[in-house]
């Protein structure tokens, strides 16, 4: 009993700390079902199985801990220079200064601030809708939480192929800023969208995506968190898949004291194909959680998972994926792969692999490694006068590769290839080798 | 070039004592081969001489045109002229056998103050070398010897040695895992190098690669020391008779 009240304790001081967004229209619907599944779960603990690995504590604190705005001086911002329709959001609240105007050819871009009030929006079968159904089997706390606090976000509806990306672009001025973000978008058959992300958001972190991809269309999605240092962020994408859809997801990860990406993907269409990947690096105080659930429901469809990660000077990695294979889902091919390179005895990589499988003529493969770099091969570069940073900077890249090839577009590709090396650069610099 | 003097070396992990008194000198533009039973120290002797880790010097220097290697990094050895064409080629999943090439040429011309080659140039010259070895662009593109046969990755060591330039060349067994066409090939690739300049040790167990590379001296080898050294006849004494001969009439 005494657990019970410590729960409900904790979560009536969190919920104490949110403001109570203004009640109206479809969203307050919506938020009510959200805060009533949140008070059902509680707020996650370390005795939770999916919180084993990750201390929660920062998270469920009622009050963002005190994290100083970053700027990276020394490299231009990602996805400069590539034509793309920006959005802008200061510690969680959409500047319309600084984005572009919000047109563009077969997409509709509203706000959630503005869009919530109206009796009835599209968006209202997607808000917390996937979220909702990805509580089962394993409750998200922090999403259900998003669901019934925020207030601003964007709802994306994607009717063709859209001509250049969409850039959701995250600045964090205020010190003890706590941002919760909601985004809905939703793709019509045979829709195509990119999706950017990148910037340092806030303080503290919240986010929820919810993406609906209907048959046959495409949506693509390059994030790029860091490299503000100081950071605790949960982020959630939840995805749906119609027949012959496609999603991809790719994050990058620099530093972060606390990043937990969880990634609910249901394939509930034949032939569809989901591709999950990520690449993390940190160094020292950085704990970078990813936590995938990729469901079969429908035939024939394929899903990959491809995590990567650096970790050196006591940093941690931590991967828990899942693929379910429904008993519908006949001919899935499923690959997972989590791997870490440490690079020094103190950093420690935690990993649950997992498959749980009802249909009989499935291909599915996991693996799970962790290893240091290998010193035959760094040998064998030096020999051939690479010197011994630059040739483990070269190994390091190699081991990424597998993740960074999840990428469609090549110029993305390389971009994050050269921030990879620029931060490796730097980071051997640091440490004197 | 090449002066290795009374090289004791022992194994860091297992204290266990491999070179007992190394003593070899090679001049430029010279062809040595060494022989030798297996564990004599042929292997050991180019790993130390390249940089390896885990081994111990005990005693000994061993100087590259005057220049101390053993103190050096590898890679400082490799940009000093050096280079190892490895028994066994290590593979490097995820690094293009062509980024490999030109970060390690780069390297060398920026470690010895050259100007580094332009990518057009890098091309030119990497095809014009991989044309004579019979390399194709396919071999170029994938990772460093990943899926490479085993005559594929002595080619792809002899492609190294060609962009690399070094003046001293030490082949560890590069005959090991060869069939005969094969072999022929890479020791065209070798003979090519040959030059004033340019020195070669070829460590082997078979007379039959040094009918194809023809070397001046020949070196036996045996429990860390060189035993007995001669001309080419001396490769053929062993063939003929193998290593018993030599090694009762040393004691």
């Amino acid at each position: 009993m005494a657990l019970v009240k410590a729960r409900e304790d904790a979560l009536a001081a969190r919920l104490l700390a949110l403001a109570a967004p203004d009640a109206a229209g479809w969203l307050a619907t919506a938020r009510a079902g959200a805060l009533a599944r949140l008070q059902a779960m509680g707020l996650p603990a370390r005795r939770d199985e999916y919180w084993r690995y990750t201390d929660p504590a920062v998270l469920n604190a009622p009050d963002a801990p005190v994290a100083a705005r970053f700027e990276a001086r020394d490299e231009s911002a990602p996805f400069d220079g590539m034509d793309r329709l920006r959005i802008v959001f200061v510690d969680g609240v959409f500047d319309a200064d600084a984005s572009d105007d919000l047109t563009l050819a077969g997409v509709r871009i509203e706000r959630l601030a503005t869009s919530g009030t109206a009796d009835i929006h599209w968006a209202q079968s997607l808000y917390g809708v996937l979220e909702s159904n990805g509580q089962m089997p394993v409750a998200r706390p922090f999403a259900a939480l998003n669901s019934a606090f925020a207030t601003d976000g964007v709802l994306v509806h994607v009717t063709g192929k859209t001509a250049k990306p969409i850039s959701l672009i995250y600045v964090h001025e205020s010190d003890t800023s706590d941002a919760i973000l909601h985004h809905c978008i939703k793709l019509d058959p045979g829709a195509e969208l990119t999706l950017l992300e990148n910037g340092p958001a806030a303080a503290r972190f919240c986010k929820v995506m919810e993406v609906d991809v209907a048959e046959g269309a495409s949506f693509h999605h390059v994030r790029l968190q860091g490299r503000d240092h100081a950071r605790h962020a949960v982020t959630h994408l939840f995805a749906r898949l119609a027949a012959r859809a496609e999603l991809r997801s790719f994050t990058l990860t620099a530093n972060g004291r606390l990043t937990r990406n969880e990634a609910v993907i249901d394939l509930a269409g034949a032939e569809s194909r989901a591709h999950l990947a990520g690449a993390a690096v940190g160094d020292g105080d950085f704990h970078h959680d990813d936590t995938v659930f990729v469901t079969h429901a429908a035939q024939a469809c394929e899903s990959r998972q491809v995590f990567k990660k650096v970790l050196m000077n006591g940093a941690v990695g931590v991967f828990q994926g899942k693929i379910l294979v429904k008993q519908s889902a006949q001919k899935t091919d499923g690959y997972q792969i989590s791997q870490s390179l440490l690079l020094d005895e103190d950093s420690q990589f935690l990993a649950k692999p997992e498959l749980e499988i009802y249909a009989d003529d499935v291909k599915c493969s996991h693996g799970s490694t962790s290893g240091a770099i290998d010193e035959t091969a760094l040998f064998y570069l030096q020999s051939r006068g690479v010197p011994r940073a630059a040739a483990q900077g070269l190994l390091v890249l190699a081991f990424l590769a597998e993740a960074i090839q999840e990428i469609a577009d090549d110029t993305i590709a390389d971009d994050i290839r050269d921030r990879l090396e620029r931060w490796l650069n730097r980071h051997a610099a640091k440490a004197g080798k | 070039m090449l002066k290795i003097n009374n090289l004791h070396v022992k194994l860091e992990a297992e204290d266990k004592v491999i070179l007992r008194g190394v003593d070899l000198k090679i001049g430029p533009g010279e062809v040595h081969a060494i022989m030798g039973p297996n564990g004599s120290g042929k292997s050991t002797l180019s790993y130390v001489l390249s940089g390896r880790d885990g081994y111990e010097v005990t005693a000994g220097s061993a100087t590259l045109d005057g220049q101390e290697l053993l103190e050096m990094e590898p890679e400082a050895r490799a940009a000093a002229g050096l280079f190892l064409a490895f028994q066994y080629p290590i593979e490097i999943p995820g690094v293009g056998n062509m980024t490999f090439l030109r970060t390690a040429v780069n390297a060398q011309k920026k470690s010895r103050g050259e100007a580094e080659l332009s990518a057009g140039d890098f091309l030119k010259l990497v095809r014009e070398k991989a044309k004579t070895l019979k390399i194709d662009a396919e071999m170029l593109k994938r990772p460093v010897n990943v899926g490479f046969s085993g005559g594929e990755k002595k080619r792809n060591e002899i492609l190294q040695m060609a962009m690399l330039e070094p003046r001293m060349c030490i082949l560890d067994e590069t005959d090991s895992g060869l069939d005969v066409d094969a072999m022929k090939l890479v020791a065209e690739g070798v003979n090519a190098l040959r030059s004033a300049g340019r020195s070669f040790l070829v460590i082997t167990h078979y007379q039959r690669l040094l009918d194809h590379i023809k070397p001046d001296v020949v070196h036996i080898m045996a429990a860390g020391r060189i035993i007995k050294t001669g001309g080419p006849e001396l490769a053929l004494e062993v063939e003929a008779n193998g290593y018993a001969d030599i090694l009762s009439e040393v004691g």
